[in-house]
Parts: structure tokens; sequence; C-alpha cells
């Protein structure tokens, strides 16, 4: 039996609240997510949770379905970064030569850019449209991706036991799919947390910038921009958000220090 | 010739293609994608006659390589073009904000470098106790949480409920430079908690690092005094890998200070290039991103000179 | 009789070790030694790795390196418990009662710092020397050690240095505060072996002349019988036997002795070439991509069906490269390789499948030869299914008689490598190999990792095998004890070419060329004096000088 422990258990529990949350919204928010029910900004009653919005909205509901908006963004970008940068990573390492040398030139250009400076030139001219963002954020962010997949497949491939697979005459599938994927596996599924972290920071951003997620859709760093001005009142409205983005992060980041300790370890083998 | 002229020069060079290929990135970025700029612009509802008027104005009817020439022609000599909103010289009007975003910029690096690099010593003088994993548990809490939500928490307690600080920075050139710092106060905290958190991690480790080498069990074994240890053996290496820590993460504040500027309206390059996004105002994106990507490309090609320069190997070679 | 330098007492040193995700736990390293050293003497600790040598030899020095605890017992020097003593005590005994010298001088020597400063730190630092008087006595060393230009090789960085004058360079470190004691820790043993035997006799004649004492730390009985008056037998933080270098070398009492002692002494008859080789390699150079000069030039050599080729050189010689020709990995730019009548293909790729198969390699890095995440079951068991189709019981009980084969028996098909010994990592690649049914065997420095007494077992395994199964092996190794053990012919490889090459005999048999004559004579061997010996009869300096 695997042992958790108790800080990677938490975290767990967290992230599986928050991945409900945002799978079942229009079940578990108590009112529609555009739906005007309230006066502006009223303090948190039975009725409304955590108070209303700058136009009267219930913010416990904008929240839901904001962080279903949110969290979907990341989730889908997350994956169109690893497919995209995992494969070419893993290519460019099994290539090798001028396809390996091409592909890292390239990804240093994308990445002496700042992702967000970049972002924001691109949607200078395109539409703000949810896929838009999705495709931008997971090809900016497919970079990084790349470099790691890149390494961690260097690094195997130079192993003895994959010339040996080499020496008895298997097939590329057999050294990719049986050497070296399962033993890459644990820092790419490790950096996936981050990477999705990274995302729901940049999603978030780029919406509170007006960028991203266009009203009246909610997602979290909308719902700041939406009640900032409320802060000048002392209303809290637009904190929220931070503390349930930080609490998402937080708990993702703690999964992730826990797949990457547990494949550190010396002791290897099973798992 | 020294190899070290030798690799730095090569290092130089390398930058500057650097910052060339990535022109080319940022104009390609905001022309070669799908879809029509001053349809964009102007929105679904433009006349015909005006979107003609546009795209001549853009130069949209002459082909992009051309276009691209003709720009980069303009920014080597300092003329940045335009902006198609109101008509204004953008290198005018970048000027004073450039002179604003450093200020904030130096501000924010002038206490974090210090305070990290400070902390980073700290956590690892009692690594794995309770200073080290307080200092990393507030760090994984400070990177998990975006820039401008960092900005409202600390509005939120510092001007509003207890009213020590402005929660806009509104800047002119009139002000001392305590009033402006006292207006610059928030966003300098904001943008230092930003960095210090990767800082110091980074330099923990590049510490950790260090102290973990051989020599430095060699020097123990001298029965040296901790502090002579530290002092001779450790610095010297240490000095690199700090450095390199630094200017990385001077360049994520290049990042961070756009979304600050942005939450404290206060009048600098951040909020300028935002403000021109969403007004779809494409020669000013063009030279802001154009200037961001040289502050970042810059400082990433110092932390590499730092390296080679302080490398005992290149700096003796056989 | 007056106090020892050094006493030990019911010394015992534990650590605190954190598997990831399991709770931490308190282990012990080293249970309870006792010994003592008279002012002047050499004492050899000599061990396996993991016998707590190094351990115990920094205890000398009140010192626990990581996390390591010194937790019972005392440890005298000069009359005081150094382990009682407070810290700016203890700051005084190290570097000036009691230095060290590591196992890798280039780690051990700061990269920023000149080598003078180094050296001359801890003499100027205690208060015992001016710094023209420690600067004057580091040059007296440098000289007395034998290092090339001793006014000024103080003035380098010590990456400006060879390997080899590094470690003399520590060794003049730790003698110049004049210590009365000094820590030996494997000094040598990442040397080159030709460059070894240099250093052994530069820290020997410094021991003689400066009449300080030692502890020599070292896994190679060998090389501590040449420097040492007594040796003790650690094995597992115990002390197994404790006497003087000449009974301990030429009376072991104790059975675990006894076998260090003997171990190198298989005997190996050589077998007589035959009319046909198995593997004939005529005319082969290569060189690796994007380099200028030939790694290997103009290398013919013949292997015999059932018979060992043993290839020697040192590092750079270009052995290995050799077996990476063999095999395919690097295609040669000049010449041709028969296997079995058949003309190989110089490219991998192009081999069909029943070449691949009856060639067969064994690596120096058990660990990194198995994927970590494949069962031993797993690994042995692909070579069958993927060159005989075999699947479900046959394969297993192939597996098993594998298994049996290589002395492992029951229980090791559901093991994963992390689970196993490095020994019995080994002895599942060698299944691995034979699997195949191969004719040919490439093991490229198969025993040099382990320690002495598990090599022994490997090459006795080899030699079985090489009965029963009626295989070839290419045997690639820097270790003449070796080549000797299970050799039937011999070819010496030097800086890219084959120097000298015949049956085992012949080879070993003067008169020898100077390469050869210097490679051969640096084989420590279990007996005394063999060091000034072979000093007396050399003709060739090592290339590490």
């Amino acid at each position: 039996m695997m042992r958790i422990p108790p800080a990677a258990l938490l975290g767990l529990l967290f992230t599986s609240v928050f991945f409900f949350c945002a799978i079942f919204a229009p079940w578990i928010a108590p009112y529609g997510m555009a739906e005007v029910v309230g006066d502006v900004w009223e303090p948190s009653s039975s009725e409304f949770l955590l108070g209303t919005d700058s136009i009267g909205r219930d913010l416990l509901s904008r929240m839901i379905y904001g962080g279903r908006t949110t969290i979907f963004i990341a989730t889908a970008a997350t994956i169109l970064s690893f497919v995209t940068g995992a494969t070419l990573g893993f290519f460019a390492a099994v290539s090798g030569g001028w396809v390996d040398q091409a592909l890292s030139r390239f990804i240093d250009l994308i990445m002496s850019i700042p992702s967000l400076i970049f972002a924001l030139v691109v949607l200078s001219v395109l539409p703000t449209t949810i896929w838009t963002l999705i495709i931008l954020m997971g090809l900016l962010d497919s970079t990084r991706v790349f470099r790691l997949a890149r390494a961690v497949a260097v690094d195997i491939t130079v192993m003895d036991y994959v010339e040996a697979a080499r020496l008895r005459g298997e097939k590329i599938a057999w050294i990719i799919f049986r050497e070296t994927l399962p033993n890459a596996l644990s820092p790419l599924v490790a950096e996936m947390g981050l990477r999705f972290i990274f995302m729901v920071l940049f999603v978030s951003t780029l919406s509170f910038l007006g960028l991203g997620v266009q009203p009246p859709q909610a997602d979290w760093g909308g719902i700041v921009k939406e009640n900032k001005e409320g802060i000048n009142y002392g209303i809290q409205a637009a904190l929220y958000p931070a503390y349930a983005i930080a609490t998402l992060c937080i708990s993702i980041n703690l999964i992730a220090d826990w797949v990457l300790s547990r494949t550190t370890s010396l002791k290897g083998g099973r798992g | 010739m020294h190899p070290i002229i030798k690799l730095v020069a090569q290092r130089l060079t390398l930058g500057i293609l650097l910052l060339f290929a990535a022109s080319i990135l940022i104009f390609a970025g905001t022309t070669m994608l799908p879809g029509d700029v001053a349809q964009q612009i102007l929105g679904q509802g433009a006349t015909p006659v005006s979107l003609a008027n546009l795209r001549e104005e853009l130069g949209l009817n002459t082909p992009p390589v051309t276009r691209y020439f003709n720009w980069l022609g303009g920014v080597l000599q300092g003329d940045l073009g335009t902006a198609l909103t109101n008509g204004r010289d953008i290198a005018d009007s970048i000027g004073g904000r450039l002179k604003n975003t450093m200020f904030l910029a130096f501000w924010a690096a002038a206490i974090s470098v210090p305070l990290a690099i400070f902390l980073g010593l700290l956590a690892v003088r009692y690594k794995d106790r309770w200073p080290d994993k307080l200092i990393s548990g507030v760090t994984l809490t400070t990177i998990s949480i975006p820039e401008f939500m960092i900005g409202y928490i600390l509005v939120y307690w510092l001007a509003i409920k207890w009213r020590l600080f402005p929660s806009v920075a509104i800047m002119n050139d009139s002000m001392s430079l305590g009033e402006k710092l006292n207006a610059i106060a928030i966003p300098v905290m904001v943008l230092t908690l930003v960095v210090l958190a990767h800082m110091m991690r980074m330099t923990r480790a590049a510490i950790l690092n260090v102290m973990q080498s051989a020599y430095i069990e060699t020097a123990e074994l001298k029965g040296l005094r901790m502090l002579t240890v530290i002092r001779k053996h450790a610095f010297p290496n240490a000095v690199a890998p700090i450095v390199n820590v630094v200017m990385i993460n001077m360049a994520y504040l290049v990042v961070g200070v756009v979304v600050v500027e942005v939450v404290f309206a206060y009048p600098g390059m951040g909020q300028y290039l935002v403000d021109h996004v969403a007004k779809r105002d494409v020669p000013v994106v063009q030279a802001c991103g154009l200037i961001f990507a040289a502050v970042y490309i810059g400082l990433n090609l110092i932390a590499d000179i730092v390296s080679i320069v302080t490398n005992p190997r290149l700096r003796h070679p056989k | 009789m007056s106090e020892p330098l050094l006493k030990v007492r019911g010394l015992k040193i534990g650590a605190t070790i954190y598997p990831p995700g399991e709770k931490s736990r308190h282990i012990d390293i080293v249970h309870g030694v006792d010994f003592d050293l008279e002012a002047g003497k050499v004492l050899g600790l000599i061990g396996e790795s993991g016998a707590g040598k190094s351990t115990i030899g920094l205890a000398a020095m009140a010192y626990g390196r990581g996390g390591v605890e010194l937790t019972g017992g005392e440890v005298w020097v000069n009359g005081r418990d150094v382990l009682q003593s407070n810290m700016p005590d203890k700051r005084r005994l190290r570097g000036a009662e009691v230095t060290y010298v590591s196992q890798s001088a280039a780690a051990s020597f700061n990269p920023a710092k000149r080598i003078m400063e180094q050296v001359t730190e801890a003499a100027i630092g205690q208060g015992k020397f001016s710094k023209s008087d420690a600067e004057a006595r580091a040059i007296a060393l440098f000289d007395k050690l034998g290092l090339p230009d001793p006014e000024n090789i103080g003035s380098r960085y010590p990456h400006q240095v060879s390997g080899g004058q590094l470690q003399r360079c520590m060794t003049a470190l730790a003698l110049c505060p004049q210590p009365d004691l000094v820590v030996f820790d494997e000094p040598t043993t990442a040397l080159d072996v030709t460059t070894q035997i240099d250093v052994l006799v530069a820290i020997k004649n410094a021991i003689r002349d400066t009449g300080v004492a030692a502890l020599y730390i070292t896994h190679d009985l060998a090389v501590v019988a040449q420097v040492s008056d007594h040796i003790m037998v650690l094995q597992q933080g115990a002390m197994v036997e404790y006497g003087t270098t000449d009974q301990i070398i030429n009376n072991p009492r104790e059975e675990y002795t006894q076998a260090l002692v003997s171990v190198r002494s298989i005997k190996h008859i050589e077998k007589a070439p035959t009319d046909t080789p198995l593997l004939r390699v005529e005319g082969i150079t290569a060189r690796y991509k994007g380099t200028d000069f030939d790694v290997l030039k103009n290398i013919n050599v013949d292997i015999h069906p059932g018979q060992t080729l043993a290839v020697v050189g040192e590092s750079g010689s270009g052995k290995s490269t050799l077996a990476r020709v063999i095999t395919g990995l690097l295609p040669p730019s000049a010449g041709e390789i028969t296997f079995d009548g058949r003309t190989l293909t110089p490219d991998l790729a192009t081999r069909p499948l029943d070449d691949l198969r009856e060639l067969q390699m064994i690596y120096q890095m058990a660990d990194t030869a198995m994927n970590p995440r494949q069962t031993v079951g797993t690994i042995i068991g692909r070579p069958l299914e993927f060159y005989f189709g075999l699947k479900g019981k046959a394969k297993q009980k192939r597996i098993q008689e594998l298994l049996d084969e290589i002395e492992l028996g029951d229980g090791f098909q559901d093991r994963y490598p992390a689970e196993l010994s490095g020994g019995q990592k080994q002895r599942v690649c060698i299944a691995r190999a034979l699997a195949a049914k191969p004719k040919l065997i490439i093991c490229d420095e198969v025993t040099s990792a382990l320690d002495p007494l598990v090599a022994d077992g490997i090459l006795k395994l080899l030699l079985k095998l090489q009965k029963v199964e009626d295989v070839s092996y290419l045997f690639i190794t820097h270790d003449l004890a070796t080549v000797k053990a299970i050799a039937d012919s011999i070819a010496v490889m030097f800086q890219g070419e084959v120097v000298r090459y015949g049956p085992k005999s012949q080879v070993l048999a003067p008169p020898f060329d100077d390469y050869t004559d210097l490679l051969l004579s640096s084989v420590p061997e279990m007996r005394l004096g063999w060091l000034e010996e072979t000093i007396a009869n050399r003709k060739m300096e090592s290339a590490g000088n």
C-alpha cells in the first residue's frame, strides 16, 4: 500500500474540490453566472454567502463559474503545451543532429521574449476568444516543456540500458515506450503541475488586464478587474479570487513536490 | 586573444543576433497572423473607406518584408513611428514613461536583491530548521498568487485599512524624491514580494551547492573558523551563481512591472503597453514589445557574461 | 610505554537517514572499534565500500561528514579526548595536529584560489608558521613529492596541473602545517594505474622523511601493504583482524582476511590459438564525429572460439572505442571486421538480427545498464522473447535456468535492479547476455566498479560459463591482474594503437617494450617490498606525471 504524506493528501483533497466545483458548477452555484440578484456590493449574508459584486450578481456563483472558466482554460492550455512540447522535445532528443539544433535554437529565440509581453503583442491583433487564449498560452508555454522533455530524454538515451536495447536490435517504438518513457514520466508529471499553476496565473493576469476572458463570462482574473474599485471602500470582493488561486496553486505545488520526491528517491524501483 | 575576451565577444554578438531575431518575431506576430488587422482595429461596423484608409496608413498594402525593414530602419535611428490612436510620436511618449518604469524597477531591485541574498543565507544557515521552513513556506505562497492580487491585498490592508500609503501611484516631475518614494511604496513592495521568492530560493540553492563542495570540507578540516571558510572559500565561488540568479530575477521584474503599473495606474511603460494593446494600436505595441524584449535579453546577456568572467578555468587558462 | 599518539576506544558512529516518503531512522555505521597508533607509524585501514573506513579516519579529526554523528566511545589524540572537546579545541586539532588527504584532490581544492595559498593556509591560520616559513616549507614539500618546478607550481590554479600532480599537492597541503598525524583517504584510487604508483612512492617517502604518523585508508590490500606498519581489516563497521603488515599479508588468521589476501589469484591455463578465429579485426581505424584525430589506428586482432582476448590499456587508450566499433555503434573510417566467417556491416542498423544476437555486451556500470523500471525477469526475458519468440511457461523456465546458471537462484525474477547488490546486478547483466546464446561477449571493464572479492566471484563465474557455453570474450580492462587471471591472448593498447599482441604467455614474458613494462610494473603485488623493487627497475616514466 502506497503511503501518501499528509501535505500531499491535503493538496490532493483541495485540488479535487476545486475540480469538482469546476465540473459541476451549474448544479452547485446558488445563482446563475450573469444573473443580477441583489444590490451592488452587498455584504455577506445567508442569502449571498460571499456578498454581491459590482453590479449585484452573487459573488459565490461568480467565483464558482469563474473557477470553471479559469480551470478549463488552464487545463486545456496545459494539455496543448504538453502534447506539443513533449512531442517536439522527444523528437529533438531522439533525432539529434541538425534537427535538434534547429528546434532548440528556435525555442531559445521564443524564450528570449517574456511570455507575457509576447502574448500582449499577439493579442493586439487577434480576437480575444477562449480558444485564442488556450492556443496562445499553450504554444508559448510549450517551450518550457520542450526544454525539460528534451533534457530528460537526452539524459536517458545516453544510458547504457538504452544502448543495450539498440544493440539488441530493438525498434524505435520499444526504445521510446518501454525504455525511455517510463523513466521520463515522473519528472514530466511533476512539471505538469507547475505548468498548470503557471497557466492559472497567466490567464488570470490576462483577464485582469482586460485582454483575456471577456465579460460577462466570469473568470477569476476578471472578477478582480470588475470589483477592484470596491477595494477603495474596504470591500473584499476583489480579494476572493486571490485566495482561491493561492489555495489551488499551493495544493498543486504540494502534489508536484510529492511526485518529484518519490521519483528522485534513491531506492528507485517500484512506483 | 585571451579566451575570455573571445567568449564575451561571442556572447555579445549572439545577443545582438537574438535581438534582431526577436524584432522579426515581434513584427511577424503583429503582421502575419490571420485576419485583417484593420478590420480588427476598427471593428465590424467599419466603413470600406475607413478600412482602406487605415490599411494605407498601416502600410498594409506594401509587402511585409519591406515594411519590416522600414520599421527596423526607423527603430535603429530612434524613430519608433507614430501612434495610431492619437497620432503622437511614440518615442516622445515613451521617454518619460521609461524613466518612471526604471525608477520603479530600480527601487524594487534595490530592496529585493539584498533582502533575497540575506534570506537565502539565513535559510542555508538554518537549513531544514524552522527559519528555513518558514521562509520557504512564505515564498511558496507568494509564488502561488499573481502579482496583481498581491497588489490588491496590500492596497486593502496598507492603504485602505491602515492608511499608511497611497493606493494609487501618481507621479509628476514636481514631486520631491521623498514624495515619489511614498507614492511608489506599495508597488515596490509588490514587486519585491514577487521576485523575492524566486530569487531567495535560487540563492539558497546556489549557496547550498557551493557549501556542499569537497573544498569546503577541506577548509573545515584545516580548522578554519566558519566565517573564514565562508569568506575565503565559499564566497568567491558563490558570486557568479548569485549574480546569475539576480539577473534572471531582474528579467522577471521587467514582466512584473507591466502588471503592477496597471494596478496602481502608474504612468510607466507597462501601462502604456497594456492600454494600447486594448486599443489595438499596433505601432505602439511593437515599439514597447521590442523595448521589453531588449531589456530582457540584455539582462540575460549580463548574467552569461558574469559567469564567464568569474570562471577561474577561463580566467587562468592552462 | 608512553601514551600512543592516537588511541581509539569503543568508537561508535551512526547517521540519521531520510528516505523520501518514509520516516527518518538511525543507522549504525561503526559499532565499537578500538585501536592505537604510535607516533611516526602508519596504520592501514582496509575494507570494502561501506565498511566504515573513511568514517573512522575522519573521526580522528572529530569530524562527521554530512549527517554522520560520532555517537559513542573515545578518540584520544596527544592525550586529549577530542570527541569531548569544544569547537575551538576541535579547530586547533584539525589542520594543526591532524590533517586530511582526500580521494579526489580535484574536488578538494578550491578552483578559485592559487595552490600555494591553499597549501599554506592551515599552517598560517593555525599560527604554526609565518607566511614566508610556510611557503618555504611548501616549496620543500613540492620538491620532496617530485612535483615539477617546485618554486613556481604554487602560483598555479588547481585546474592548471594534472590529476597526479594535484594529488601530490594535496599531500603537501596535509604535511605543510607539520601535523602529528595525516589521514590518507584512498589517495591513489582515482588515478590511472601507472600514475598511482608514482604518487604512492611520493607519499611513502614523504611519510618516512617527515616522521609523521598516518592512517592509510584503502580498499586495496596490495597498496596498503606497501606503505603501512600495521593493518586493520574492517567489515561492515567492525574490526575483523588487526596485525603487523607482515602477519596480515603472509599469515592471515581470519577467513575474511585470507580471502582478501588471496584475491586475484585465479589460475587460468591459456588455450592455444585456433586456425579459424571467431572474430577478426583487420586494419580498423576510427575517429569520433567532429574530431580531427584517430582514436584507433590500424588495429589488427583475432578472437578464437571459446577463448578470451584481453584488451588492456589506460583511460584514453582507445580500448572502449574498439568495442564500439565492433558492436557497430561507431562505424570505422577504414578496416574490416569478420565474425564467424561473415563480414560485419560497419553500422549497427544494417546488421542482420543473428549478427546482433551472437555478439553481446556487458557494461562496467551494471546500475545504468539495466532499466530501473524493469524487473530482473523482464530484463532477462526480453532477449528470449525478442530473439527466440519464447513466451509464457517456456520463457519462465528458461529465465530460471539462466538465473541458476549465474548462481542467483529462486526469488529474483520479480525484483528490481535497485533491490540487488553490485555483484548481483552484474550477474543479471551476464544472464541477459547469455540469454541471447551469443558466440562472443564483449566485457567492458565489468569488474572495475566492484569490490575485490565480488569482482573475483564475477571472474570465476565468467570462466565457468566459458567452459559450459563455449563462448568467447573480448575483455576490456585497465587491470593487469584481471588479465592474468582470465586471458588466453592479450592486446596492449596505448594512444590508439596496439603496442603488443599475442598469446598471454608471450605478452607477459620479457623482453618488454617500455610501455608494457610500465603497465606491468604498475600493478601492486600482494607482498612486502614490492614498491621499492619496482621503482628501482622501471624503464619509463608514467604519462600522468
